[in-house]
């Protein structure tokens, strides 16, 4: 079972435990800091990521975007400098003091980074490594599941007739869908995009906004990215940072309509 | 207008540069060869790589060097296969689970780069006294333990550099995935420097294979094909460095002839390593 019985939230977080947030919210974040020795990258972060929806990290570069997407799948323990305090609730679980096991909790998250990093395999193996890591052995559940997955990010019609090719002879834009099929065959509850077309070009940075608009459905989708139209053609919720700390959040047209601070505002009229 | 000439003439200048020297190298590398195979073509039969030294041999007498290839043969490919033994597991864990340690990653490569330059005659000296410790004679055992010695360092160096080079982007990717780090270096990393790691290990063979000084305490030599571990083994650089001096000419022409068979042992391998090397890099992330 995923979910620790002692890890319940305490009180002293200030989060409502009740069913209807807990159904309401898939991740909330309370008093959140990451320092790198001297430097405060996150301050005091607060927050909560509603479920299936598409909430937006916005907000100009080295805010400490990225570094809070890490902080959610506890990809910062790969950097010794980093130093994490406070608590991340993903359903009811605390991941920063938990002893549940990483790699599981990391499953329930999918990574999509800035620039696709297949696996040094073949397409299907891409899609079914994943699974043989769950422990399905059963290859016709193997099978279903990659041509499932292929179809879901819409390349199953590319792909069909090469599945054993290199991953990496596929494009850009193909192997960015790939690892989006591959994240999503180890079922996650959320998808975790860190800019992940800043690499693309237009024509497969719309594919992926057209598969996130599909997938929320299903998926709890937090999307970092750097472009305002992007922001506001996807976000169902958005969060605006400056300098490691949340400076706005809440519904995106409102957001980008009446901004409440000379921050956001700056970084609109920039970004327009 | 006069800045400009000048930059021009400096890029002219400099791609000249780069490419002389490029070019030098090689032709000195190609004088090498050819000097060795015009002074060595006349002593090269099949006798020279059939047969094991006959009576009289390094005075002119019959037989080949054999016993000397199969010997370098013997404990290049032992002591290889010890290094990968010592090296993979150290570079997968200089690069996998010290990733978070970086002054402990470069304090490790410090001590390695140390090692490397080491002259490999001490590799030798340290080599003969284990062997008096341990009661051993000079042997293939001994010889194939003191150059896995001498090129552990370069292996793990030279696998850590392949590792350095994998993106951190896939190990996170891995990470996410639910990989634990040791599923990671196994499953991923080791694959992803497949073709990197072939150059590691034929840049260590081809250490191993050439070089003398390690061997010359530890390994013995002798007119005989080893069958055993503890029995002494010839080596090519040594077959090479008794027949270049001897008095007699003929002789000074197969020691040239013996070092076209170890150029030749080495371009082999070397083919064979780009083409495995070519062949599994297909699936990796560019």
């Amino acid at each position: 079972m995923f979910i620790a019985e002692e890890n319940t939230i305490p009180a002293s977080t200030g989060f409502s435990d009740s069913p209807e947030n807990l159904a309401k919210h898939i991740v909330r974040i309370k008093h959140l800091n990451v320092h790198a020795g001297e430097h405060h990258i996150l301050k005091n972060v607060d927050l909560e990521i509603p479920r299936n929806k598409i909430t937006v990290l916005l907000g100009p570069s080295g805010c400490g975007k990225t570094t809070l997407l890490k902080c959610m799948n506890k990809l910062t323990d790969l950097y010794r400098e980093l130093e994490v305090s406070g608590n991340i609730f993903i359903e009811k679980d605390d991941i920063l003091n938990t002893t549940t096991n990483i790699a599981s909790i990391r499953q329930k998250m999918g990574l999509l980074s800035q620039r696709p990093y297949p696996l040094p395999v073949s397409i299907y193996k891409n899609v079914s490594y994943g699974l043989k890591l769950k422990g399905v052995r059963d290859r016709k559940l193997i099978d279903f599941s990659v041509e499932k997955h292929l179809r879901e990010v819409g390349l199953w019609e590319e792909v069909k007739n090469r599945l054993n090719a290199p991953a990496t002879s596929l494009s850009i834009g193909q192997q960015q869908r790939l690892c989006l099929a591959r994240g999503l065959a180890v079922k996650p509850s959320i998808i975790l995009a860190d800019e992940p077309t800043s690499a693309l070009d237009p024509i497969s940075s719309k594919i992926i906004e057209n598969l996130f608009k599909d997938l929320k459905k299903h998926y709890t989708i937090i999307l970092v990215t750097h472009v305002l139209r992007q922001a506001i053609r996807l976000a169902d919720h958005a969060i605006f940072m400056i300098d490691g700390e949340i400076i706005e959040q809440g519904d995106p047209e409102e957001l980008f309509k009446n901004p409440q601070t000379e921050g956001l505002r700056a970084y609109l009229v920039d970004g327009n | 207008m006069r800045r400009r000439q000048i930059k021009i003439l400096e890029e002219k200048f400099f791609v000249f540069l780069s490419a002389f020297m490029t070019y030098s190298l090689i032709v000195v590398l190609a004088f090498i060869i050819l000097v060795i195979f015009v002074k060595g073509f006349n002593a090269l039969n099949l006798d020279m790589i059939l047969k094991t030294p006959e009576g009289g041999y390094y005075y002119g007498g019959e037989g080949g060097v054999l016993n000397a290839i199969m010997g370098s043969l013997y404990i290049a490919f032992g002591a290889t296969l010890i290094a990968i033994f010592i090296g993979m597991p150290a570079a997968l864990y200089i690069n996998v689970q010290l990733i978070r340690y970086r002054r402990t990653q470069n304090t490790i490569r410090f001590f390695l780069d140390a090692l490397w330059g080491i002259p490999s005659i001490v590799y030798g000296a340290f080599g003969f006294t284990l062997m008096l410790f341990f009661g051993m004679n000079a042997s293939l055992l001994a010889g194939t333990i003191t150059v896995a010695l001498l090129i552990s360092p370069i292996m793990v160096r030279t696998f850590d550099e392949v590792l350095s080079t994998i993106p951190k982007g896939l190990h996170e990717a891995t990470l996410a995935l639910g990989f634990t780090r040791t599923e990671t270096a196994f499953k991923v990393m080791l694959k992803q420097g497949f073709s990197g790691f072939i150059t590691a290990i034929l840049l260590s063979f081809g250490r191993g294979i050439g070089d003398a000084a390690s061997v010359l305490f530890t390994a013995g030599y002798t007119d005989n094909i080893p069958v055993n571990l503890d029995e002494p083994a010839a080596t090519l650089p040594l077959a090479i460095f008794f027949q270049l001096g001897s008095p007699i000419p003929e002789v000074r022409e197969r020691a040239f002839a013996s070092a076209v068979i170890l150029t030749v042992i080495i371009l082999i391998i070397s083919l064979g390593a780009r083409y495995l090397s070519k062949r599994y890099s297909r699936t990796n992330l560019k």
